[in-house]
Formats: C-alpha cells, structure tokens, sequence
C-alpha cells in the first residue's frame, strides 16, 4: 500500500514537472496568459517591489505611485488638485499650494513626471511634474512623497513640452503649446501669425534645497512646442523641443495645421543662453507668477509673487536656437542614453526621424542652413538625419531606451509597441496594446543609465479590458518584461485619471529614505501644542483658535465651551503621536471643509463656522487604535449674545 | 607589580564599560511591530531602542493601566555612585592589597549586584503589578486574579499580544567580567603565594 502511494506520487511529481515545462513553452506564444506571466509579477505578501513607477494623473491633476512588477497601487499624491482625503488645498496649511495669478485653483492637468538626476543618472530626490492648463511646474520631495513646492509659469499657455531635468538638474524646463500674444493684450485672434509666441522657460533648480528658480524665457515663434528632451551627456547643454503647427494656424488646427511637409524640432543651447544671460543681453518683462512653498517645518506652504522676467530673443542671439526638418507633427521628442540621437516621432508621418547630434553640430559648424524663420536658422534635413525606421507602425508617439542599444516606440494608431535599434534602424519586435498607448516608460529610460528590465506602456482606450463600469471606465497600463530579445506581456493594470507620462526608478534608491515620522520637536507652526499642558482655546474677535492635540485614544481638549454662533473656529490640530503609521484625522459635524488627516508629530488647521446654537461633536476620522471609537469630543455652541466664557477640559466628570 | 595585582587592576576597571554600554534591554514584539519596541537599560538612564520606542511603549502600557516609564530613577543617582566607589576600592587593592583582600572584593561585587538585580526584580513587579484601578483593560488570570505585565527579569514570555524579551548587554558583560577576573586574580594570587611558601 506504501508503495503504491510513493509511485502514484512519483508520477505525479513527473507530470507535474512536465507540465510546468510545457507550460514556460506556451508563454513565449500566449504572452500575458501564462503562469509564468503570473510569476514575474507575483510579488509575495510582504515582500516589496523592485521598482517605484510614478505615474501622472494627467486630468486628475494628481500623481499615483506604484510597485513594479506588481502594478500595487501605494498612494496618490496630491500635486495640482485638491484632495479632501488629505485635506490638500482645504486646509489652511496647504490652501496656498493652489495659489496663481489667477487666484486660487482646485484642479490641474498633471503631464510628464521627471525624476532628479545627478551626472545623467536617477538620484531619486525629487520628482518635477508639470500642469498644462494654467502653466505650472510642481515638485515632490521623494523622502515625504508630498508635493513640496510648485511654481507658475509666465507668458506661457498649454505647458506640455516639460518638465524634464538636465543631467545635473541644472534646470526643469517649460514650455507654450498654445501660442499667445506675449505679453498679453487685446488683439483679434485671426492676427495670430507673426503675433503670437511661444515661450521657452528654464527653472533653474537649487542642487541642495531642490527650490526652483523661473531664471529665464526663449521667446520663440508662435509654434505649438509639443514635447522635449534634454541632451544626455555628449549633448548634455542642449534642449530639444517637438514643434507642430510651424504653419501658425488659429483655427481647425487638425487640419490647418496638418499642411507643412516638415515641422521642427528645435535645439537650444542653454548653455549659450546663461552666457547670454550673462553679458545682459535680456530684456527684462514685468509679469506676475506664484510661487509657492511648502515648509516641512511649520507644515505650513506660502506664496511669493514673482514681478518680472528675463527674456532672450533668438533672432538677436545667434548660436542660441537651431531648427531641424522633422517630417508631419512630430510629438514626442526623445533622446538616446548616450546622447547622440534625437527620435522625432511624426504623429502623422510613415517613418520615424532620427537626427544625429554629431551632424547637427556639423551642419551648424559649416553653417549649411536652408533658411530661417524668424531669424532662427534652418538646417538642412538630410544633413541632420541619422537615419529613418521604415514602416514602424501608425501614429508614432513616445520613445524610450533600454540602455542596451535598443529603443521603443509607442504607435497610437496601430495600437502596439515596437522595438527597434539605433543605428541599424531595424525592427526587432512589435507587440499589441490594448488599446492605443500614448506614452511608455522604462525606469531610467530618458536618462543616460536606464534600468531596462520592464516597461510600461499607458493606453489611451480600455474598452473591454476590465470588469465595465459604465460609460466611463479607467485607463490602463500594461507592463512587458523587457530583458529578452521580445517583449513579453505580463500584465493589465488600471491607472488614476489619464497618464500621460511616467518615472520609474529602482525602490533601493529611494525607499531607504522615505520618511516615517515628523519629529514634533521640530515643529514650528505658529499653532503647534507640542505639550499637552499647552492645550488651550484662545478668542481673537469674533476668530477662536483652538490649539488641540491627539494621541491613542483622546483629544485634548475634548469638551469645548464658550464658542457661538456666527464664530470662526480655527481647529489646529497636532498630533502628538511619534510612532510610524500613526496618522489621526479629525472632522466635525457641518465643516464646511474637508477632514484634516494629520501625521505623527504634524500640525494641521481646519476651519468651522458654527451655524446653530447646539452641542456638537467631532471625532477622529483614522482607525487609529483599539479605542479609536471612543475618540470623540463635543464643543457647545450658544448664542450670539451669550456671555459663557471660554472653557475646555479633557477627562473632568 | 605582581602578576595578581596587575589582574585585579583589570578588574577593577572593567566594570566602568557600565558608563558607555547597557546593562540590560527590554524589547517588545508585537504583530503591528515589525521594528520592535526597546528599551536599552543604562546605568544611568532608560534610552530608546530606536527613536520614540518609550514613548511607544509608555502609550501601549497606558491601556493596560501600567505606569509610565519614569524619566529618572534614584538608582540612576546610586548606581554610578556605586560603580566609582568599587572601582576606586578595586584599584587600591590592586595597588596596596594581596589576594585576600580580591576574595573580598568580589564578594562585595557579588552582593552589590545581587542587590542591584533585586531592586531592578522590584521594581519590574510594581510596573508590571501596580495598576492604575481606572485602566481601560483589564485583563484576569484564568484563576481570576488581576493579570500582571511584568516583563521577565531573564528570558522571553508572552504577554498578551506583546512577546517580552529582558536579557542583559554589553555592561553587564563588562561588571561580570570584571567579578570573574577579580576571582581569577584571587586564585592566580594564592597560587603564586603558594608556590613562594
């Protein structure tokens, strides 16, 4: 009987060693449906993903972080809109992160996510993201995961060609898809050509504080400056911008400005452009931006305004701007690790262009121009062209690289991704989307050191690829192993809002560093009670403040007496806790605002206006312990009129 | 200088290792704990593991009704006393006495550590036992008697969802190795006493 147990499941065993063996077969075939797809992604519980994926929220205006290869959602950070789970641009704190020239916003367009690099390499401290509606450039501390600071851009509209960093992170850079009379005035919009301008901004970043810094504008012609690329070490010193619409047009843009043979890409030296900054050759706009910081010591973010600018015009810098020739709309503008390569996809175009970096200086140095516009010099496109990938696909859009000599390229009308080689100019592999990606990402993958194991590809269209959920469905990315000679399919996951672009980075360079606490001896709001014995609720007029701790499982003070009606009671609230994963939340009944969720050692201040005479509660709105329910306390509100003087108490019976 | 009295001066000094390492560490796992929880025992302090660990623990025991750590001791004022006072005791027989006098030495070391061991036991029984009557848990034994928390004074044990590790660290391997050498110096001491005869 034994025996026969032990041969039954000996075979067993060899079946089953057989079968997994036929099945690693069937998943170079089957791509995604494989289980060892399954494997690849299965990241055990417990266990932490390899990379961090930062992808952008595009219309949610937000940034999501995700593990990779899991496709684990772990947060959305609050860049552009308001969040009223973290009480991003509702509390008083961080109202002020909102704050442009045109007064408070609560909703940005979030873009392209650029993570910081040091000598062309990822050194995971800051990500820069940038907002394309009101234009604006954001950046996120990578030890908080919080949006730390975010500055406006001037005399620009429709800032899409940003916010990519230099190889030192010198500068973060924006740019004008929407050409606009500069400054702006009253003039009829049919005089758009010749008019209107498109502005080229570089923020220079602070190598220690990362604080950015609106250090000067290109004012360029009023083309449509679509995407861009830093040059990468040999070209490190140039910018490369995608232009569309060089046919000026102001109306039934699909068409009209779908004419031109060839649109440009246009190189900008900005090194040449902080020597002309140098020798005074700017002129000097008046404007006005916001700038706006976030002080992890007072947990608080104000606004300065930024008055003027300093402008370059191009036509009166020789040397600073080149055009090359690039073939039908071209959008994504992208440059290879080693820095001499620059992919124009033309939206519209058969083929994908690639220029040469070394020609381009050739051409330049031998002054072999085809013209100008606008003083700016053309060259001449066979001089530039590296070399053309023939039929790659329909509607190229988005290219990055491995690092191995490889590139990719997203088609959005022929929905796949392809594969390809700088040089040779040969495709190597195509697999479908599912449907009609916009931007990929590989970690690294702009810069001169990619991490080309995965890559990500966001699609625009989901139709059937997850559960429906009514007319609007989520968008979708699916990762591919990239490490063998094919792509392989691993996974579907769905994103937050419209990704546009993505950063990845491996989670060894910046987990170690992310933050577990504030320390509350280092905080420094204004309205901070760093010591239960401090706990107090203080009338200002018709203004109460009421400077509140928490800790497992109380407020203090948590009986509030003397406030009336038609008060405008300020809640700072300050938790006490220094213990990692501890967050309290705090609401109260009728809050014209969101919650405050406040984290260990954190200052937050909430606003109520009580309307009604009354006692009213409030509570603690996270989990935060075994006696959380009981977290709870009650401020009684009594007439105007009333003489009831202040008083508050915590555990008196 | 003789052999002896050369160990017995090493003797004397090794103790003094109690003013730069623990004497002992108290750490707390928990499943919500994957860091554990700490608390390093100094000869003149209580110092956290990592930072903000008594604090932590100060807020978990407060469930049960247990004290608070206290910020200081007077054994914190004692014990250092304690130390210096043996050590300069040590160091003159080191220097003046003969063996006899190592035997003495280590056994006032021997009882002085006892009783600092039993103070320590004390006070551990009146944190784990003495509870405040308005406590939020209160937990019995299946005997029905009041469930005490007092960590073990060597060794692990469960208590409640917490699991107790209490054993000693780098100091008190320095004073028991101090104790040790003066015994060693006692018999090297006699033996050479011996021999001469």
């Amino acid at each position: 009987m034994k025996n026969t147990i032990k041969i039954t499941l000996g075979f067993i065993a060899i079946a089953l060693t057989f079968s997994s063996c036929n099945n690693s077969k069937s998943s170079e075939s089957k791509g995604g449906l494989s289980s060892s797809a399954a494997e690849q992604v299965y990241v055990k519980p417990g266990d932490h993903d390899e990379f961090y994926a930062f992808l952008s929220g595009g219309f949610s205006g937000q940034l999501s972080v995700y593990g990779l290869p899991s496709g684990r959602l772990f947060k959305v950070i609050p860049v552009f809109s308001q969040d009223p789970e973290k009480a991003y641009g509702y509390n008083e704190e961080t109202k002020p992160m909102l704050m442009t020239s045109y007064g408070e916003i609560p909703w940005g367009d979030a873009h392209h996510p650029d993570i910081s690099q040091t000598n062309g390499v990822l050194d995971g401290r800051w990500i820069f993201i940038n907002e394309n509606n009101t234009p604006r450039i954001a950046r996120i501390d990578l030890s908080n995961f919080e949006t730390s600071e975010i500055i406006e851009i001037p005399n620009s509209a429709g800032n899409h060609s940003s916010s990519y960093v230099t190889d030192n992170t010198e500068y973060v850079i924006a740019g004008t898809r929407f050409g606009i009379p500069i400054p702006q005035r009253d003039i009829s919009i049919k005089d758009y050509k010749g008019n209107f301008k498109g502005a080229l901004s570089f923020i220079k970043v602070d190598k220690d504080s990362g604080q950015m810094d609106l250090s000067f504008q290109i004012l360029m012609p009023g083309f449509d400056y679509d995407k861009a690329h830093p040059g990468r070490g040999k070209s490190d010193g140039w910018f490369f911008y995608t232009t569309y619409n060089t046919e000026e047009a102001n109306s039934l843009l699909e068409v009209n400005a779908s004419q031109n043979d060839k649109d440009f890409i246009a190189a900008v030296n900005w090194k040449k452009a902080e020597e002309y900054i140098k020798v005074g050759k700017f002129k000097t706009m008046p404007t006005k931006y916001a700038h706006n910081i976030y002080n992890d010591e007072t947990h608080s973010a104000t606004t300065t305004w930024g008055t003027s600018v300093k402008v370059l015009d191009p036509a009166e810098c020789p040397g600073l701007v080149y055009f090359l020739p690039t073939p039908k709309s071209p959008h994504g503008c992208d440059v290879d690790p080693t820095g001499e390569y620059i992919v124009g996809s033309g939206k519209l175009a058969a083929s994908l262009t690639v220029h040469s970096f070394t020609k381009m200086l050739d051409a330049i140095k031998n002054k072999k121009f085809a013209g100008e516009a606008y003083g700016i010099p053309i060259l001449n496109f066979e001089d530039v062209l590296a070399g053309t990938v023939e039929q790659p696909g329909l509607g190229p859009l988005h290219t990055e690289f491995d690092g191995k000599g490889n590139a990719y390229t997203t088609f959005f009308i022929s929905s796949e991704v392809v594969k390809w080689k700088l040089g040779t100019w040969e495709i190597l592999d195509r697999q479908p989307a599912f449907y009609s990606p916009g931007h990929l990402m590989i970690p690294g993958g702009n810069s001169q050191k990619p991490f080309g194991k995965y890559l990500v590809s966001m699609n625009k269209i989901t139709k059937d690829r997850y559960l429906p959920t009514g007319p609007e469905v989520c968008q979708s990315a699916q990762l591919f192993d990239i490490s063998g000679d094919k792509m392989k399919l691993l996974l579907d996951f769905p994103t937050i809002g419209e990704p546009h672009y993505a950063a990845g980075i491996p989670a060894d360079l910046v987990a170690p560093k992310s933050r577990k606490i504030f320390k509350l001896e280092e905080n420094k709001h204004p309205y901070a009670t760093t010591n239960d014995a401090d706990t107090k609720v203080v009338r200002d007029g018709k203004n109460v403040h009421v400077y509140i701790t928490t800790i497992r499982s109380h407020f203090n003070p948590d009986n509030i007496e003397g406030i009336k009606v038609g008060d405008k009671v300020f809640f700072h609230v300050t938790n006490m806790e220094q213990d990692y994963d501890v967050p309290h939340g705090m609401s109260m009944i009728g809050a014209n605002t969101s919650e405050v969720l406040v984290m260990p050692g954190q200052t937050e201040t909430f606003v109520w206006e009580p309307k009604q005479v009354g006692v009213w509660p409030f509570y603690c709105t996270d989990f935060c312990s075994a006696l959380h329910q009981e977290m709870q306390g009650y401020v009684r509100v009594s007439p105007e009129n009333s003489n009831i003087p202040l008083s508050w108490s915590l555990g008196e019976e | 200088m003789k052999k002896s009295n050369i160990i017995m001066l090493l003797a004397a000094l090794l103790p003094l290792g109690l003013f730069i390492f623990p004497l002992w560490n108290i750490t707390l796992e928990a499943p919500q704990y994957p860091t554990p929880l700490g608390m390093n025992i100094h000869i003149n302090d209580f110092a956290d593991a990592n930072p903000f660990d008594i604090k932590n623990i100060n807020l978990m025991n407060h469930y049960v009704g247990m004290k608070y750590i206290p910020e200081a001791i007077p054994e914190f004022k004692i014990f250092p006393i304690g130390i210096i006072i043996t050590t300069i005791i040590g160091l003159i027989i080191a220097f003046k006495g003969n063996y006899k006098w190592f035997l003495g030495w280590f056994i006032l070391m021997i009882v002085l550590s006892s009783a600092g061991m039993y103070d320590f036991y004390m006070w551990e029984h009146d944190y784990g036992h003495n509870l405040n009557p308005k406590a939020i848990m209160k937990f019995t034994n299946p005997d029905g008697s009041i469930m005490g928390f007092q960590p073990p004074l060597f060794g692990t044990k469960h208590i409640l969802n917490f699991t107790a590790h209490s054993y000693p660290r780098l100091g008190s391997l320095f004073l028991a190795l101090g104790i040790a050498t003066s015994l060693l110096a006692y018999f090297v001491g006699k033996k050479t006493k011996n021999n001469t005869l």
